[in-house]
């Protein structure tokens, strides 16, 4: 059990070494970092005095290393932009994107779980094409189009509710989401959803066909027993994975919602940066949500060990 | 290739009728008993035929767009600019799907815009799977180090943020064609290279790999023949899932305004131009995105029906 832990946080760490080295070549992609951060009627000079300033004129390994070093003690740099330090914006903006992927996450989990749960234990069924076709559509319609659908349904011709910004809700110091959270949270839960409902119908299916199933059956255990004992127990492991997988893409993923509701989070902040070309912000953006996906993805396969023993002594 | 498969539908019929479904014991040669067979597996699996028609009727429109409207796509036309639908109130006879801001036909360019999201699923897709065949073969059929290092890179890449470094390295490249194509091409070769190391492992446990080696089969040879022709089932049925998530893809960089240059019809430029006329204007972004949806329903379905007909194990299991 350490020995599996100790090797997957070493494999983490590697991960995020990756993630640095990625982050600062993918700026030098075009071969000049200066010409992308100047504005876009920079005259050559002026170019050529940022790129001075920038300090890439000295050798690549250098300024990877200072830059390695800078990021790893919480510096991105400052954004050109906002006039900020990086971290600062990321942090400010977390909550936001946090609020709405928990509850999309939760709306997901909701409905897309027991969707997968009937659907997988009477296959073929109403529930079953229901689940299946949720899974369907959570991987064809865009979740991008949807919001602007949800926006015009709900928003413009029902009205019932907000389609634009946040609004909380502060009660005894605790900041509590509103109904404005309401359409970006479904927009962004649909392609979740499907996966859920897809995988919770995989896995009650192999389960139900497993030999001790049948066992128990020839016990003469009643089918709710076996249901609730055997069939919910074994088949909530592989659960574990895909909802912790989930939640890093909707923590990562919600850009284009974000963007659509102006929703002051992080895939909005993104949007912006690449908008105005503050490719130091975008940086570090792409670092901490890498940063933030593999922590998660760390602490999933912690539990789904802890779990399934077969993980543990499997290699 | 495509008359053949119009044609087939009362050979196909008149032939179960004869024999039932005793397909795999068919010895004649040629292709016609070929498509036949495969006729037969798509009439069993109504979901596949339709997912097989939704792809065809796409290729077609990308491929016939000139003959299937007579309106330019990217010329504007601010006379009619701004029209609803037909069956609309003020919709105007010509065009069905109304016009957008600058006057130009929706339904002309939801049908361009067809080759736009085509050609880059079909070139990623292409790209992605080759590199990827190849350097999940190397891993799965050579191991050891090589094996350790290829997968070490292909975790570290699928568990990154997909989505944001494909808008991170989309805003340093610029807007174009080719751009897309190779941020997809290049992105999506770890999916390809994990799914081919795993189905070439499975052959290492199968024995006739070593079986060929024993005999003294070169490497060369033990890949070529051996080892690729089976791994086709898997790549393509993976293929076409990935095609669908790429238009996808494409057309969520369309709406950020980074995927190809703005005069160019695509979905998701079309989809970025309803958003910001979304409230007065609700058609420019609903049809596009239909387009979307319907591209993506056609290669999942097809995709589904692949996996089931590709792989026998299954095939068996469903009859």
């Amino acid at each position: 059990m350490q020995r599996y832990f100790i090797s997957r946080v070493i494999q983490s760490l590697l991960v995020l070494a990756g993630v640095l080295m990625m982050v600062f070549f993918m700026m030098h992609l075009t071969g000049d970092p200066a010409g992308l951060m100047a504005s876009r009627n920079a005259s050559p000079e002026e170019i050529a005095r940022l790129r001075d300033q920038m300090g890439l004129n000295r050798p690549m390994t250098i300024q990877f290393f200072e830059f390695a070093i800078d990021v790893l003690s919480g510096d991105f740099g400052n954004s050109t932009r906002y006039h900020q330090p990086a971290m600062d914006l990321i942090l400010e903006r977390l909550p936001a994107t946090v609020e709405l992927a928990s509850i999309s996450l939760f709306i997901s989990m909701i409905i897309g779980i027991p969707l997968g749960l009937l659907g997988g234990s009477n296959p073929n069924s109403m529930v079953d094409y229901l689940a299946r076709g949720a899974g369907l559509f959570g991987q064809t319609v865009p979740n991008f189009w949807l919001a602007l659908i949800l926006i015009l349904v709900f928003g413009l011709h029902l009205g019932w509710f907000p389609t634009f910004g946040r609004e909380t809700w502060r009660f005894m110091g605790l900041t509590l989401p509103t109904r404005s959270v309401f359409l970006p949270a479904c927009s962004l839960s649909l392609f979740t959803l499907g996966q859920l409902a897809r995988f919770t119908r995989s896995a009650v299916m192999e389960v139900r066909s497993e030999d001790y199933i049948l066992t128990a059956r020839s016990k003469g255990l009643s089918v709710r027993r076996i249901y609730i004992q055997h069939i919910l127990r074994n088949a909530s492991i592989p659960l574990i994975s895909i909802v912790g997988v989930q939640f890093g893409y909707l923590l990562s993923g919600s850009i284009y919602i974000e963007t659509i509701f102006s929703w002051p989070g992080l895939g909005n902040l993104l949007a912006d940066a690449i908008g105005n070309r503050d490719f130091a912000l975008v940086q570090g953006i792409a670092f901490f949500s890498s940063f933030v996906v593999v922590i998660l993805n760390l602490l999933t396969d912690m539990a789904y060990a802890t779990a399934d023993p077969r993980v543990r002594y499997g290699e | 290739m495509g008359n053949n498969k119009m044609s087939e539908p009362q050979k196909a019929q008149g032939h179960q009728g004869a024999t039932g479904l005793g397909v795999d014991q068919q010895k004649k040669q040629g292709v016609m008993p070929v498509l036949q067979y495969v006729w037969r597996l798509f009439w069993r699996d109504k979901p596949g035929l339709l997912g097989l028609i939704m792809v065809l009727i796409l290729v077609f429109c990308a491929v016939g767009a000139p003959w299937i409207t007579a309106y330019d796509p990217v010329k504007p036309n601010l006379r009619d600019a701004k029209k609803p639908p037909v069956w609309m109130e003020n919709g105007i006879k010509g065009h069905l799907l109304g016009t957008d801001n600058l006057g130009r036909d929706l339904f002309t360019r939801i049908i361009y815009g067809s080759r736009v999201s085509l050609t880059v699923g079909f070139l990623g897709v292409l790209m992605a799977c080759s590199a990827g065949m190849a350097i999940g073969m190397a891993a799965g059929y050579f191991g050891g180090r090589i094996d350790a290092l290829i997968m070490g890179l292909v975790n570290m890449i699928l568990a990154l943020p997909y989505l944001v470094f494909v808008v991170f390295i989309a805003a340093i490249l610029g807007r174009s064609l080719l751009n897309v194509i190779l941020i997809f091409g290049l992105t999506d070769i770890p999916i390809f290279v994990r799914i081919a190391r795993g189905e070439v492992l499975r052959m290492r446990e199968a024995g006739f790999i070593e079986s060929a080696q024993s005999v003294g089969a070169s490497t060369f040879r033990i890949l070529s023949t051996h080892v690729l022709p089976n791994l086709i089932g898997p790549l393509i049925t993976l293929a076409t899932f990935e095609m669908s998530a790429m238009i996808f893809y494409e057309a969520g960089l369309g709406f950020l305004g980074l995927s190809v240059p703005p005069n160019v019809p695509s979905w998701g430029n079309m989809l970025a131009v309803g958003r910001q006329y979304l409230t007065i204007y609700p058609w420019f972004a609903t049809f596009p995105g239909l387009a979307i949806v319907f591209a993506g329903i056609g290669m999942n379905l097809l995709g589904d029906w692949l996996r089931d007909a590709l792989d026998p194990r299954l095939r068996r299991m469903k009859r």
